[in-house]
């Protein structure tokens, strides 16, 4: 089976793979670009832990094949820091201790800005059903949410 | 190490415990650098995957792998004939890894390759031809007990009962716990309860499948990078099995993606090592989400009968379990735990745990956060929730009334030391979530948990730096943040800020052995050991000093970070600081560095109180928790954050245990729901802010006073939650997962008895 060539944006660097034809965006991302901060945790788009956005839309990049990327812009959370600057979100997640064995951690970031880039001033269930696609297993959420709530209060006074 | 004697832990001002700082993994771990288990490679890494058996329960007549070893990119494959049978205490463990003669469970690993790539590896299984004779299998506890089930092992006579038993059975051990006469006991009863209860099977649901990274060379020296809780049983473990030098096996910890206690244990690890060692080759292998619920170690299904007996004025005279645990094909479904557990939380003068282990055609379950405890205490406190109603007592008062407090012989053995329930009790009526106000359809249940916690086998190294800064090597895989808390106790101890210790995870060639990060041991134990290192390390400080003031070490004290004279008669010295010394080391005598080899002794017990509020929907069956709080004793926190964060995962996986997940099985034997669609874990939408309580009360076997919080906070949800949706929906509910029909049918049931 010959492979795809594919030309796209990652993080805003402009990146060119070959890929299998059957070939998932994560995998991409993971084995060919080295880009291992999205991970499988399901394979399935049921635990959100390889989240990623396409042309700023959420997606799990399990479900998205390599071949799909093509003249796209992919953010992954490589992308989140400003160079040494933390985003936001990423300082609250790391004083709320939003996380503890961090695998889910990523795909949570990915998945939160995504949704304060839509919507700056969430409700706290309007924060829960927004990250309802990703599983933690480890907080109960309860430090996620707070770690949201704190950095688009954050975000909104600039 | 006792509690230190000048240290009231209440009233001790300490400088770095008790603080909330940033972690030193956090970068890596929100920036997407952190690596897990799945994140290696290696030069010329050849990719593993491996063959699962589609039945319950078959004989394995015959393997071909002809034909798979012929397709280009297959470099090695391995089956039961590459896995020698050597050490007999790892009988059960090596046909886990790899069946033998028989497959006792769907998913149970047959065959394995490794190939150039991931796709070659996964067509090269389907290459593979099995011929199976399949056998009658049994997945259900209570059917696996009756004569005439299907017998997983031929030879299986029950342990632990005198005369053993003449016929085999799949009942591989009777264990017995208590005291007193529970037949005198009822009859001083004035009210008696007794259920059945049934538990399904859960997994500990950790977001990061299983994965390895192996490197066998033909001297015999290997490398394994694994996402495991435990690296040195690893080593030892796959050493062992697979006939290697266990010098010579390297085992590098990655980051770990969650554990729970399922990853105490080899799965895919001797795998691919032999894998390695037959290709000559690194060998990668990874689970798939659905090998990881098919193939690892979910916990126990259980079916239990508990009758307990109180008089009127609330004291209990007796209490009974009956329980039947089955966690899979061997011996070890951790019953006995259960049993032992069951009426840890009170002072009973008459108590009996009976506790049967059944093999059945599941996976050889592996621990999950103080195991079996949630299973039992569903029962205990489900079954006291009703008599509290019955002799009209509010639910706490009935327990502060027959609570387990300091001299209180257990029920499984030991008198306790200093313990913290009637604290917690207490806390838990004072708080407001025990008398808000509830809305329609809620009801409010509690429930109260125990947990032994454990110590164990603990190394660490601290090393300090020429510039004053100091390197804590550990042993214990940081599963939550304990290398967080490491830092902050030996900036403790050694008087310095938090910032200036860095704290490491060593690979097993770097440090002592360690045992696994199970048994919420890890703060206690290891904590322990970096308190003895740091005091160590603070003894060659002031030698080091009192040789460049010319003096003796004994006239050298150590005071907030910098060595001083003793006093007066000492000498007239400026303090020197760590840095300053740190700086002379190579001149003063070389690395200054302390050492602690310990086997932590004296992890006190501990106790949680659980509030729930639940919603039912009487029309579909479907249960919400709308409130919930856990209070805990951790006898003193050292990094509160992540002790709050350790009671809210508990509670949030209890939640989920109690409401929606459960192994489910099809009349072939076939596990019916292996992913995360089917067997829904909670979610951020399904739950509630979770409120915590600390309380601590000291325990007097750690010098600060340090009580294990990982697991107790798991073992009270499943009855605190089962009691507000019976209060909710004025029927009690005795079968866990409370699903929609669950609760629909009990709600039904209930209408039609009316």
């Amino acid at each position: 089976m010959s492979q795809v060539r594919v030309s796209t944006t990652v993080n805003g660097d402009a990146v060119e793979y070959l890929c299998d034809a059957d070939e998932t965006l994560l995998d991409v991302l993971r084995d060919r670009l080295g880009l291992t901060g999205a991970k499988e945790g399901c394979g399935t788009g049921d635990c959100g832990a390889c989240s990623v956005t396409v042309d700023g839309r959420l997606v799990c990049s399990c479900l998205v094949l390599g071949a799909e990327a093509e003249g796209r812009k992919i953010g992954t959370v490589e992308g989140i820091a400003q160079g040494d600057k933390l985003h936001p979100l990423q300082k609250k997640f790391l004083e709320h201790a939003a996380l503890q064995c961090g695998i889910c951690t990523p795909g949570f970031l990915v998945a939160a800005k995504a949704l304060l880039d839509h919507n700056p001033n969430p409700t706290e269930t309007e924060i829960r059903f927004g990250l309802a696609g990703n599983l933690c297993r480890c907080t109960g959420y309860d430090k996620i949410v707070r770690a949201v709530q704190a950095a688009a209060a954050e975000m909104r006074k600039g | 190490m006792p509690l230190d004697p000048n240290l009231d832990p209440a009233s001790h001002k300490f400088n770095v415990v008790g603080t909330r700082p940033v972690r030193p993994d956090g970068i890596d771990k929100v920036t997407g650098r952190a690596k897990f288990g799945a994140d290696a490679v290696a030069p010329g890494m050849l990719h593993g995957a491996i063959l699962r058996s589609p039945h319950a329960h078959a004989r394995i007549k015959s393997i071909d792998v002809s034909k798979a070893a012929k397709l280009p990119g297959v470099k090695a494959i391995v089956t039961r004939d590459d896995f020698k049978e050597r050490e007999p205490s790892l009988r059960d463990i090596l046909w886990n890894v790899m069946a033998r003669d028989k497959v006792f469970y769907d998913g149970h690993a047959v065959a394995a390759v490794a190939a150039t790539s991931a796709s070659i590896a996964r067509k090269a299984l389907k290459l593979i031809k099995v011929d199976y004779q399949v056998l009658p299998h049994v997945t259900d506890v209570d059917e696996a007990m009756k004569p005439g089930a299907p017998l997983l092992h031929d030879d299986m006579i029950t342990a632990g009962v005198d005369p053993a038993p003449k016929k085999s059975s799949n009942v591989a051990y009777r264990h017995e716990f208590g005291r007193g006469d529970v037949e005198q006991g009822f009859k001083q009863a004035d009210v008696i309860v007794e259920r059945r209860f049934k538990t399904e099977a859960t997994h500990q649901g950790y977001i990061e499948p299983h994965a390895c990274l192996a490197n066998v060379g033909p001297d015999g020296q290997g490398e394994l990078w694994v996402c495991t809780q435990g690296h040195y049983m690893i080593r030892n473990t796959c050493a062992a099995l697979l006939g290697m030098n266990v010098a010579k096996l390297r085992v590098t910890p990655s980051e770990i993606g969650g554990g729970f206690g399922g990853k105490t244990t080899v799965f895919i690890e001797p795998v691919a090592l032999a894998l390695s060692r037959k290709a000559n080759r690194p060998v990668k292998l990874v689970m798939s989400r659905e090998e990881v619920f098919r193939a690892t170690g979910p916990t126990a299904a259980s079916s239990m009968d508990i009758k307990i007996g109180v008089r009127k004025d609330g004291r209990i005279t007796a209490a009974q379990a009956d329980i039947r645990f089955t966690g899979g094909p061997f011996v070890g479904s951790l019953v006995d735990m259960g049993a032992m557990s069951a009426f840890a939380a009170y002072d009973l003068e008459n108590s009996k745990a009976v506790g049967h282990d059944v093999v059945s055609n599941r996976p050889k379950l592996a621990a999950y956060r103080a195991p079996s405890a949630p299973m039992v205490a569903f029962g205990v406190e489900s079954v006291l929730d009703e008599l509290a109603r019955k002799i009209g007592m509010d639910p706490i008062d009935f327990r502060l009334k027959n609570a387990a407090k300091e001299g209180t012989q257990s029920s499984y053995g030991p008198k306790y030391n200093r313990i913290g329930l009637i604290e917690c009790l207490e806390a838990a009526k004072r708080h407001p979530n025990y008398t808000a106000p509830l809305g329609p359809n809620q009801g409010r249940g509690m429930a109260a948990g125990f947990w032994f916690n454990f110590g164990g086998q603990t190394a660490v190294s601290l090393n300090v730096h020429i510039d004053g800064t100091v390197a804590l090597t550990v042993g214990t895989v940081d599963i939550g943040g304990s290398r967080a808390s490491m830092c902050q106790i030996a900036a403790e101890e050694l008087g310095v800020s938090y910032e200036v210790v860095r704290t490491v995870t060593a690979d097993t060639s770097s440090l002592g052995y360690n045992d696994i990060t199970e048994g919420s041991r890890t703060t206690f134990s290891t904590g322990m050991a970096t308190i003895e290192a740091a005091r160590d390390c603070i003894g060659k400080l002031c030698g080091r000093a009192a040789k460049i003031w010319g003096i003796p070490p004994e006239a050298v004290v150590w005071e907030k970070g910098y060595a001083k004279p003793a006093g007066a008669n000492a000498g007239n010295f400026e303090p020197l600081s760590l840095a300053d010394i740190a700086k002379q080391a190579a001149t003063t005598g070389g690395p200054i560095a302390g050492h602690s080899e310990i086997n932590a002794e004296g992890a006190g017990v501990s106790f949680a109180v659980h509030l729930c509020d639940a919603e039912v929907d009487k029309e579909t069956g479907r249960a919400l928790v709308k409130r919930y709080t856990v209070i805990q004793d951790a006898g003193k926190a050292i990094h509160p954050s992540y002790v709050e964060g350790q009671y809210q995962g508990g509670a949030a996986q209890g939640i989920g245990w109690a409401i929606n997940e459960g192994y489910i099985y099809g009349k072939d034997g076939r596990l019916q729901n292996p992913g995360f669609l089917d067997y829904r874990v909670p979610v951020c939408s399904d739950l509630p802010m979770i409120d915590t309580v600390i309380v601590e009360v000291p325990n007097p076997g750690h010098p600060y006073g340090v009580r294990g919080v990982g697991e107790t906070s798991i073992v009270p949800p499943l009855a605190a939650v089962a009691n507000a949706i019976s209060a909710a929906a004025g029927v009690r509910l005795t079968e866990i997962p409370m699903s929609p029909p669950v609760v629909l049918k009990a709600i039904e049931s209930n209408g039609r008895a009316k």
